[in-house]
């Protein structure tokens, strides 16, 4: 929502709805101004664990009060208003906090231009920053999804570490260790500068592709997808796309994630079992969710030198606009993993590239660039890595390496549905006659 | 806020002597630093062989022994305490230092705030 320039919109001022509101409308209002809320209050006040307690008691106030007279008609200004009257009350209860955060502010004001002043019922959206802060580069690349999900997406402690399949306790330990950093090195809350935006922006999409992939590809447990999460970090992506519109990397990562997501219900069979991209029934794939993806493509791929989420978008793009594998333009593909390849130098996409190749000029061609891949250290437990190469050695109709190369890729842990597929496969070739899956 | 950029030097030869320093680089480095108004303090190391270690056992005993020699090839060289606004600045007052480049490094650590 955006709040108007009307007058101060207080608590005990919000028009009430006829019969109340229901608890689960309310707690999609907080879904969605949440993140909002606790950015708008780090970015006034400078304080993280600051923000986090007075949007917490905003929240609360708000779970009593709602219910009852209704959502406010402008909800953010309403959170707002309320959080800054607890951060006034708690200041005026602390006067060492109030004068430690005194200080604190004159020197962020040092450091940088003053934020223009907001007026007090404005909720301006600063969750830029926060995303900043969140996948900054002095914090451990693990933390960086976490934190992003718990301060932008609005997840508890308990939800993160779900999402993250840790123990709560691990998570807590791990984001208290970043919040203590952010708070005693002091990390700014801050958006980069123009000229060191091409440094940090990578971090961020990171982070929020991290979320993504997670979501995507489980890495480990009894379910493969985890479609809420997948979910919530293509919402991550849009709030991003609307607050760099000029930055095509958040357009190329946004149209990749839609593009790959929208195949989610044809990838997984009736009993949870993995369906490769081969066999998917592909009028099951979300044609409006391809359709916004490829549009993203477009602005990813326009205007300048692509980025590495772009083509990686234009790649699954020509995946989802293809009516079978054999029709798949592998030749386009193979072009397109030669440029991800020269931007990320990554031994992970030469594994994807062989693949294509393979599809382009047979398994035998695809198997001599995987071997030639062996000595990765990179690759030695990564578990595509595995099965790409049992795949195309079974394809090769080099059977006694395959099985071998089945074996080894079952060593490494996956999800159950992953195992249960390489178990199929190994039977086929223990088992000749015995038809697959 | 103040930070320490703890600067570990990259090439040492077989004497704890940095080699791959260049001194008119320093100078200039040390002058900025002066003149943004940030310097705190800061010191260069003498060579390391000329270091010596001092420990006291649990019955009082003193022990002095020569060294640490280097068993990493990073060797603190010197430091810095700078007051800046936060982290952002003081790294980008590490990644300016001469230390950071070839095989160096600087470390940032701030120093600890008791609320004073």
């Amino acid at each position: 929502m955006d709040a108007g320039a009307a007058g101060d919109v207080a608590p005990d001022e919000a028009s009430p709805a006829p019969h109340g509101t229901p608890i689960e409308s309310v707690a999609a209002v907080f879904r969605e101004e949440r993140g909002r809320l606790l950015a708008a209050l780090v970015r006034r006040f400078g304080d993280l664990d600051l923000a986090e307690e007075a949007a917490s008691e905003a929240v609360e106030a708000a779970l009593m009060s709602w219910p009852v007279h209704g959502v406010p008609p402008r909800p953010g200004a309403w959170l707002m208003t309320t959080a800054r009257r607890r951060v006034i009350d708690r200041l005026r209860r602390d006067q060492a906090y109030a004068a430690r955060l005194a200080i604190l502010q004159a020197e962020a004001d040092r450091a940088g231009p003053v934020a223009a002043p907001q007026a007090d019922d404005d909720l301006p959206d600063e969750r830029l920053l926060l995303f900043f802060t969140c996948a900054h580069p002095a914090l451990p690349t693990e933390d960086r999804g976490a934190l992003t999900l718990r301060f932008l997406a609005g997840l508890t402690t308990a939800e993160v570490a779900r999402a993250f399949l840790v123990p709560v306790e691990t998570m807590a330990k791990r984001i208290t260790r970043a919040k203590k950093k952010i708070g005693e090195a002091r990390i700014p809350f801050r958006v980069p500068a123009a000229d060191e935006l091409p440094q940090r922006l990578p971090g961020v999409l990171q982070a929020v592709y991290s979320i993504f992939t997670e979501g995507y590809a489980a890495s480990a447990g009894p379910r493969l997808q985890r479609i809420d999460l997948a979910e919530e970090a293509i919402r991550l992506a849009r709030i991003l796309r609307r607050l760099l519109p000029a930055e095509r990397e958040v357009a190329g990562l946004c149209a990749l994630m839609l593009l790959v997501h929208a195949r989610r219900d044809a990838r997984t069979g009736p009993d949870g079992e993995l369906v490769l991209l081969d066999d998917q029934d592909r009028g099951r794939w979300d044609r409006a969710m391809i359709e916004e993806g490829l549009g993203l493509v477009r602005v990813a791929l326009t205007g300048g030198p692509p980025g590495r989420y772009g083509v990686q978008a234009a790649i699954a793009a020509l995946h989802d606009e293809a009516a079978d594998v054999a029709t798949t333009d592998w030749p386009q593909i193979v072009a397109l993993y030669d440029v991800l390849l020269a931007l990320t130098g990554s031994p992970i996409v030469a594994v994807n590239r062989a693949v294509a190749v393979a599809m382009r000029d047979g398994p035998q061609a695809g198997s001599v660039l995987l071997d030639a891949l062996a000595g990765e250290a990179l690759l030695r437990d990564y578990r595509p890595y595995a099965v790409a190469r049992a795949d195309l050695l079974h394809r090769a109709g080099r059977h006694a390496e395959a099985a071998d190369a089945y074996r080894r890729a079952l060593d490494l842990a996956g999800t159950a549905p992953e195992r249960d597929l390489l178990r199929r496969r190994l039977d086929t070739i223990e088992q000749p006659g015995t038809p697959e899956g | 806020m103040k930070y320490l950029l703890l600067i570990n030097a990259g090439a040492v030869d077989g004497n704890g002597v940095n080699t791959g320093c260049v001194v008119e680089d320093w100078m200039a480095y040390d002058k900025e630093v002066r003149d943004a108004g940030v310097f705190v303090s800061g010191e260069s190391l003498a060579d390391l062989v000329t270091a010596t270690t001092v420990r006291v056992e649990s019955d009082g005993q003193r022990v002095v022994t020569d060294g640490p020699f280097a068993e990493t090839r990073e060797v603190l060289g010197g430091f810095y305490v700078i007051d800046v606004p936060d982290l952002d600045a003081a790294l980008d007052w590490a990644a300016r230092c001469p230390g950071a480049r070839g095989d160096g490094s600087v470390v940032v650590r701030p120093v600890a705030d008791f609320g004073g």
